[in-house]
């Protein structure tokens, strides 16, 4: 099968390095994947190409890159699943992290990020004998968030990293998820409040827009915004409620409860608390610029049409997911 | 001059824990590996670790035995014994670590059957066993904050009066050659594999510990015992695990019937590796294989276990061979996977060069003697792993740092790397040695073997040599230059290949892995020994060692 890679390639040795497109025709097998292509091109044609890659079968999580736009691993994916009609496949360094030269990124903010999170089981019980005892629904569970091979494909994506790279970002945050939710890990409970309460602060658990892009990425399934959504709750369930995202989730809710639809310009007041004079004062710019757009919301928030029956509805709902 | 007491090279477990035990002994310990620790080839490790827990009524005779059987009788059975007697314990501390192990109805370890195993003792995750404990043990490298030294790569080693005192290594990043001085170096490098094309191997396996500590006069021992897996995927050659067999399924002829009650009656699929291997092979070589493959079904175990237990391997089926395994058997063949041989150690991790540790694939204790038993290996790298460790940081404990010039030595190793990229343009290729080799030692070096294409390999491997000492390199550029790496890899792995083949044109009989069509038994009165191999004025000179036998006398082998 012929196939055309186009390349983004960067060379820091040279004076005044930039970034550039070169392409390359390669002939590979039919289920041939783009690491195929890949090394071949590097083999046989042009050796200063520079890639991380490794074992071939998605499992070191070493050759993530971005395929026609999307970060995935380039083992895993078949060239003639992501070659359009002409057979033209673009191939660019993941997203979020700096390019060290073509294809390989500079892995250290990840790292970096990983070690935030205390990255390691920390029991506070007495250490049985023999094994913890865990029923294997909690082991199975914990076992698809370790399936994360930190291949970086979800930090590539995530949109808030794109802007905030002080965000813990996904790959992190499901690493912690991996402890949180792991019973042996915290107190004779299994409940890790010191993590959750580290991950309640800015840059973490509740910075995430829920942009499902890492989701998407993720060559495991490992879903990361369902874990960090699932921090979330474990968060507020430990009473960790004193965060401006867990107000914003609790005051939401209390809003859309009462009037059936979200009061736009109660929502950041209550958030923040109106007495919280430096917060309201950072939203006068945004206040400002919404003006000017007309996009400023109504200050006169009315019911919706037959409230009292969507409060019932909203009550029960409520009820439900107590249960 | 960067410094420490213990350098170990290779991330991978049996490197993470022997750095973490060094640690933990005082010693000031570093770790250095060419890629970062996760993306180690211990990942690929799918089905599993053994250990014999007594309280589940197991035994860790049984399990010695097993191994020693599996072996063909070349492992070193005082070897074993500590091996298989640490089991449990190094099991349960990977559990008290964190490892997210599969557990049975009442929340305690389950166990799945492997291979020439008479009883399920082999522990796991999913089948992604070998991923779950990387993760974890470098999850402790981080809380040990062990110096790390990650894409870093070791081009050679320093000795000064005869003695090895630390390693050159490129920083892969920036170019940059540093002398790392260090009382005691631990080779955790991994296997060979890349040497053979096509292999389960990851492209990183490449032979780099078990050739340098060859230059440096290491002994190697059992290089002749490669270990060619029952199930690997046709085309890429990538594995697909035993766990699968474990599990239950069958492997089937082009008819679609199961062929292993001819070899195999009581253990059938189950049969250790080099016998299960063996049996596909005849097959495929008298017409019952399709393109060269055989099937294994595993349609029978069901949706929901085989997404519970078979998920990772029925993802590769789909990736890689557009085959869905809950649907269709799926093609395999049998391929090259594991090194049994490598460099000579004690139960210590000492090799015969002071100074010289090594542990997990590149060393042969010996644990695995004629054929690994699936899930020994991952139990190889923790337990001795941590016995290199424990030891090296006793021992360097009243040993002082041989002096040497640091910047003479990075000079000289600066301008032996330029004089490769330094090379007139050829038609050549790096690429094109290393498939020449891989080639050659899959033809001739794989289940079945013998003399004239033995002969023929150690010809041809003379020649990608010769080949290999004008080869060019396209990139002279110093940020992440892999195709540098590259060239420097394949020289340790032509080492590596010269052994092996040296090593099994000695070997005169059939054992374990090693299959001679010309000498088809086992002839224990002369070729239970190892065969040792070590550098000498004119390529690799051969000696032997006794096998130590301590309980289990050598049987006739059926399973």
């Amino acid at each position: 099968m012929d196939v055309t890679l186009n390349i983004r390639r960067f060379d820091p040795g040279v004076p005044q390095p930039e970034s550039y497109w070169q392409s390359f025709d390669v002939s590979i097998e039919d289920n041939g994947t783009v690491l195929d292509a890949l090394i071949k091109i590097r083999e046989d044609t042009d050796g200063t190409l520079s890639l991380r890659c490794s074992c071939r079968s998605s499992i070191c999580g070493s050759c993530a890159v971005r395929i026609n736009g999307h970060a995935g691993l380039a083992c895993k994916l078949q060239a003639s699943a992501v070659m359009g009609d002409d057979n033209v496949i673009t191939v660019e360094p993941a997203g979020v992290m700096p390019v060290v030269k073509d294809l390989v990124v500079d892995f250290e903010p990840f790292w970096e990020k990983i070690r935030a999170v205390k990255p390691y089981l920390q029991p506070q019980g007495l250490e049985p004998e023999s094994e913890y005892i865990a029923s294997n629904e909690s082991m199975l569970h914990l076992s698809s968030v370790t399936a994360c091979i930190m291949c970086g494909a979800c930090v590539s994506d995530c949109t808030v990293l794109e802007v905030d790279p002080t965000f813990l970002g996904p790959a992190a945050l499901a690493k912690a998820y991996r402890f949180t939710a792991d019973p042996r890990d915290g107190d004779t409970d299994g409940v890790s409040k010191e993590r959750l309460q580290d991950l309640t602060q800015a840059t973490g658990m509740w910075d995430c827009t829920r942009c499902t892009e890492c989701v998407t990425a993720c060559p495991k399934g490992v879903a990361p915004m369902d874990r960090i959504m699932a921090l979330r709750d474990q968060a507020i369930a430990a009473g960790l409620t004193n965060s401006n995202g867990a107000r914003h989730a609790e005051v939401f809710g209390e809003l859309v409860g009462h009037s059936g639809r979200l009061d736009e310009l109660k929502l950041p007041v209550k958030t923040v608390g109106m007495f919280n004079i430096p917060a309201m004062l950072g939203f006068l710019p945004v206040g400002i610029r919404a003006l000017i757009h007309g996009k400023m919301p109504s200050p006169i928030h009315k019911n919706i049409e037959g409230v009292e029956g969507f409060r019932r509805l909203y009550k029960k709902a409520e009820e439900a997911g107590e249960e | 001059m960067l410094e420490h007491d213990v350098l170990v090279i290779g991330a991978g477990l049996a490197g993470m824990r022997a750095a973490i035990a060094a640690q933990t002994g005082g010693a000031n310990t570093a770790i250095i590996s060419k890629v970062h620790p996760v993306r180690s080839h211990s990942n690929a490790a799918q089905g599993g670790i053994n250990a014999a827990l007594t309280d589940r009524g197991d035994e860790w005779e049984e399990h010695a035995y097993d191994t020693v059987k599996g072996s063909d009788y070349l492992a070193d059975q005082d070897a074993i014994e500590v091996m298989c007697k640490s089991a449990g314990q190094a099991l349960i501390d990977m559990e008290h670590m964190g490892v997210t192990f599969n557990r049975d109805d009442e929340g305690r370890l389950g166990t799945r059957a492997f291979g020439g195993q008479r009883r399920a003792r082999t522990f796991f995750v999913g089948d992604f066993t070998g991923q779950a404990l990387l993760h974890v043990m470098f999850e402790q490298l981080v809380k040990s904050g062990i110096r790390s030294y990650e894409e870093w790569f070791v081009t050679s080693l320093i000795e000064e009066d005869g003695q090895v005192c630390g390693v050159m290594a490129l920083e892969i990043r920036t170019g940059k050659m540093h002398a790392i001085r260090a009382k005691a170096l631990i080779f955790c490098t991994g296997g060979l594999g890349r040497a053979f094309e096509p292999s389960t191997n990851a492209l990183i396996v490449t032979g780099d510990g078990i050739s340098l500590a060859y230059n440096a006069g290491a002994r190697l021992m059992d290089m002749e015992m490669v270990q060619y897996h029952p199930t690997t995927l046709a085309g890429s050659g990538v594995l697909i695990s035993e766990a699968a067999r474990g599990e239950g399924a069958y492997l089937l002829d082009k008819n679609g019937e199961r062929f292993m009650e001819a070899y195999a009656p009581n253990m059938m699929e189950l049969a250790s590796r080099d016998v299960v291997s063996r049996s596909e092979q005849t097959e495929i070589n008298n017409g019952n294989g399709e393109n060269g493959c055989m099937f294994l079904d595993c349609r029978h175990l069901g949706e929901a276990l085989i997404m519970e237990k078979l998920s990772q391997i029925r993802e590769i089926g789909i990736d890689l061979a557009g085959v869905d395994m809950i649907k269709e058997p799926i093609p395999i063949r049998p391929g090259m996977h594991y090194m049994m041989g490598g460099i000579k150690t004690d139960v210590d991790g000492l090799t015969n060069v002071p100074g010289i540790y090594a542990a997990g694939e590149c060393a042969c204790v010996s644990v695995h003697g004629g054929n690994r038993l699936g899930a020994n290996s991952l139990l190889d790298t923790i337990v001795f792993g941590q016995r290199a460790g424990d030891h090296a940081a006793a021992a360097t404990r009243s040993k002082e740092f041989v002096n040497f010039d640091g910047s003479a030595a990075v000079k000289k190793e600066e301008g032996r790397i330029q004089q490769i990229l330094d090379r007139p343009q050829n038609d050549d290729r790096v690429a094109n040695i290393r498939l020449g080799m891989g080639q050659t030692l899959n033809n001739n070096l794989a289940v079945y073997r013998n003399q004239t294409g033995m002969e023929d390999t150690l010809r041809s491997l003379g020649g990608l040599r010769e080949r290999y000492a004008h080869v060019p390199v396209d990139n002279k550029g110093a940020v992440f230059n892999t195709d540098l790496i590259f060239s420097l890899e394949l020289g340790f792995m032509l080492d590596c290949a010269e052994t092996i083949t040296v090593s099994a044109l000695d070997r005169k009989d059939s054992r374990g892995a090693q299959a001679r069509t010309d000498y088809p038994d086992r002839d224990d009165e002369n070729w239970m020994k190892h065969i040792v191999t070590n550098k000498g004025e004119e390529g690799p000179e051969i000696s032997y060692l006794p096998v130590s036998i301590t309980q289990w006398t050598p049987e006739v082998r059926s399973y």
